[in-house]
């Protein structure tokens, strides 16, 4: 992984919010996050945290407040989002094959040379031998690495994770773990939301606990993060 | 004509304040799409409403109007055709109202989908219009409207004032159920947080 | 231009994996034999009663076809969220839609004239000697059914009882394509075949209308 691609970034949240008709998903969601931190976020389910994810994907637009990438050279960008995002469903089609898959998202996002590009990443997240069958054929595990492939298409400065770990077997557990640390140590921001404690959580340098659409937990500190993330499993 | 003749005034006029509610109802939904204030979603399912109850009136008082005048209840005349087609139209976008959960979706559906009914308007009616000239029209003894006599002028006016009138006022009423309805679900809301 | 780029790499994904299973050719080009067939219980086809009928069932059953054919368009796309990859992915929403709108016109047409030959033997109807133009009739009509369609399918798929809601909500608005793709039909269809340029350049006008509202609109009906 080349390391200059990207300029490390920073995200902040000011008072987000957003409305499901007469149901808060988020209320006042106000973050700053630092380039290069690796934030998980806990949280039952509807606590919020595949909303926030989604309106700092750009996805979802928010009812109230804002997103704003920081970029570290720079002191505001806000132009189209930086991020690669990761969400709980793959994101790419199952009656294309891993390699054509890349490929249109590649042509799409405007990439110089897409298939270089494309081979590439089949090659970094290992697929490159099964890079001619249709994603139908995959596993849960094959198919979440075209997914973070696809994802990491436009060298994003900062991801964005939406459990990434469900439905994981143990190795496939322990290869996503991995990948994150790479692309965490390259400088990468990473943004995720996990349910309990794994291999992936120990990644993490700060843990964000939301409910009901608030921050109600947020800490950097280690026996702290334990607390937030092992409760996020109840 | 006799009595049956009287019948017009009704059905003119609700003709008229129905199109005035579509109107509305196409600002409303232009209006939500780029404003998206509840207020103009709130007033565009108002006007869809009451535009169809008197669109309903239209389609009732035509045929029994129609039937001893020509001997027949319904024709497809492009006058006829257009108001049932715009019926229809603004019978789906009440539908799909209903057919869409979450508020904030059904109010931007429905919108762009009364935008594209009403743009649908004109080019039902001229399609409609080209198509009937090349048919044989059903014996129509000279059209309605062919020069009013001066008494039936007033009462013309005086109905079409009433009906304008009573357009405003369901407007109104449909509105305030709708911001009332508004208003108990944010108080729900509040009520759910504490 | 980014737009006409993008577009034409959807439009190859959308041929790629209709071609790949061809489910949706295949059930609609059955759906619209079996209503012809059924059709011509209600009346005898003979070849007077054919010009009289023929282009209107012909027309009505394009048009049900279509209401079910547009159904899975933007639904597939909800099953792995591959929306919003796209979303993410192209420089302009539009884009999307043009690709699918453009995929649809063509799967909509290559099953209209795949019917035709079967519709005139069946009607008594000789079509041979019109057939460019019924082509060009049968383009845009289906670009017409396509276009607020494929608009609708987007709605459609986030409603409940989608598989009556596409329907309901495009078969009404359909009214000016049904008259004029079917007068224009039958011109061709008649003893001494006419071209009607009025109707075609009403259907075109037609086809104008509505791309300009989704290309104003379009973007909107993606959103989450």
């Amino acid at each position: 992984m080349k390391a200059a691609a990207f300029t490390p970034t920073g995200i902040r949240f000011a008072n987000i919010e957003k409305r499901y008709g007469n149901l808060y998903a988020l209320r006042r969601v106000s973050l700053e996050i630092r380039a290069g931190e690796c934030v998980a976020f806990a949280g039952r389910n509807g606590s919020g945290k595949t909303t926030l994810l989604r309106i700092a994907a750009r996805l979802v637009r928010a009812s109230a407040g804002k997103v704003d990438f920081v970029a570290s050279d720079r002191q505001e960008t806000d132009s189209a989002a930086p991020a690669g995002f990761v969400a709980h469903a793959t994101m790419v089609y199952d009656e294309l094959t891993a390699e054509e898959n890349l490929l249109l998202f590649a042509k799409l996002q405007g990439i110089a040379e897409p298939g270089s590009r494309a081979a590439a990443l089949l090659e970094e997240v290992g697929l490159s031998e099964r890079r001619k069958s249709l994603v139908r054929t995959f596993s849960r595990g094959m198919r979440q690495r075209v997914a973070i492939a696809r994802a990491l298409l436009n060298e994003p400065s900062v991801l964005l994770l939406d459990e990434p770990a469900t439905g994981l077997d143990p190795d496939g557990i322990t290869w996503l773990a991995n990948t994150l640390e790479r692309m965490r140590d390259a400088g990468r921001t990473i943004l995720m939301s996990l349910h309990g404690e794994s291999e992936i959580s120990a990644l993490a340098s700060r843990a964000v606990r939301l409910d009901a659409g608030s921050v109600v937990a947020d800490t950097r500190t280690g026996s702290d993060m334990h607390g937030i993330l092992s409760f996020a499993g109840a | 004509m006799g009595v049956i003749q009287k019948i017009f005034y009704v059905h003119v006029s609700c003709a008229f304040s129905a199109f005035v509610a579509f109107g509305t109802c196409f600002y409303a939904n232009l209006r939500y799409v780029f404003t998206r204030e509840p207020q103009s979603d709130w007033l565009g399912v108002s006007a869809a409403e009451v535009g169809l109850a008197f669109i309903t009136v239209v389609l009732v008082t035509g045929p029994i109007w129609a039937h001893p005048v020509w001997g027949i209840w319904w024709t497809w005349d492009a006058r006829l055709t257009l108001t049932f087609v715009l019926g229809l139209l603004y019978l789906s976008y009440l539908l799909l109202r209903s057919m869409v959960e979450e508020p904030d979706k059904r109010a931007l559906f429905s919108a762009l989908f009364g935008i594209f009914a009403f743009l649908d308007v004109p080019l039902v009616y001229f399609s409609i219009r080209w198509w009937r000239t090349q048919h044989p029209q059903p014996v129509i003894l000279g059209g309605p409207g062919s020069g009013l006599e001066p008494r039936m002028r007033v009462s013309y006016l005086l109905m079409w004032g009433a009906l304008t009138g009573l357009l405003i006022l369901l407007l109104s009423a449909r509105y305030r159920l709708e911001a009332l309805r508004a208003s108990v679900d944010e108080l729900r809301r509040e009520a759910d947080v504490r | 231009m980014a737009l006409l780029a993008d577009t034409t790499v959807l439009l190859g994904k959308e041929l790629r994996t209709e071609f790949r299973s061809r489910e949706l050719l295949t059930t609609t080009v059955v759906f619209i034999l079996v209503v012809v067939v059924l059709f011509s219980f209600t009346f005898d086809p003979s070849a007077s009663e054919s010009r009289r009928f023929g282009p209107g069932l012909l027309w009505l059953s394009f048009l049900f076809a279509a209401s079910l054919m547009l159904q899975p368009c933007f639904l597939r796309e909800q099953n792995n969220d591959t929306l919003s990859a796209l979303r993410l992915s192209v420089r302009d929403p539009f884009s999307i839609f043009l690709a699918k709108l453009s995929a649809n016109t063509l799967f909509l047409l290559l099953t209209e004239v795949l019917m035709l030959p079967i519709f005139a033997v069946l009607y008594n109807v000789h079509i041979l000697a019109v057939f460019p133009q019924l082509v060009l009739v049968l383009f845009l009509g289906s670009l017409g059914v396509a276009i607020p369609g494929t608009a609708f399918s987007a709605i459609s798929a986030q409603a409940r009882m989608r598989e009556l809601m596409l329907p309901l909500l495009l078969l009404p608005l359909l009214t000016p394509v049904l008259i004029a793709s079917t007068e224009a039909t039958g011109a061709l269809l008649d003893v001494n075949p006419a071209l009607r340029v009025d109707w075609l350049g009403f259907l075109a006008g037609f086809d104008v209308v509505f791309l300009t509202a989704l290309w104003l609109f379009g973007e909107y009906l993606l959103e989450e």
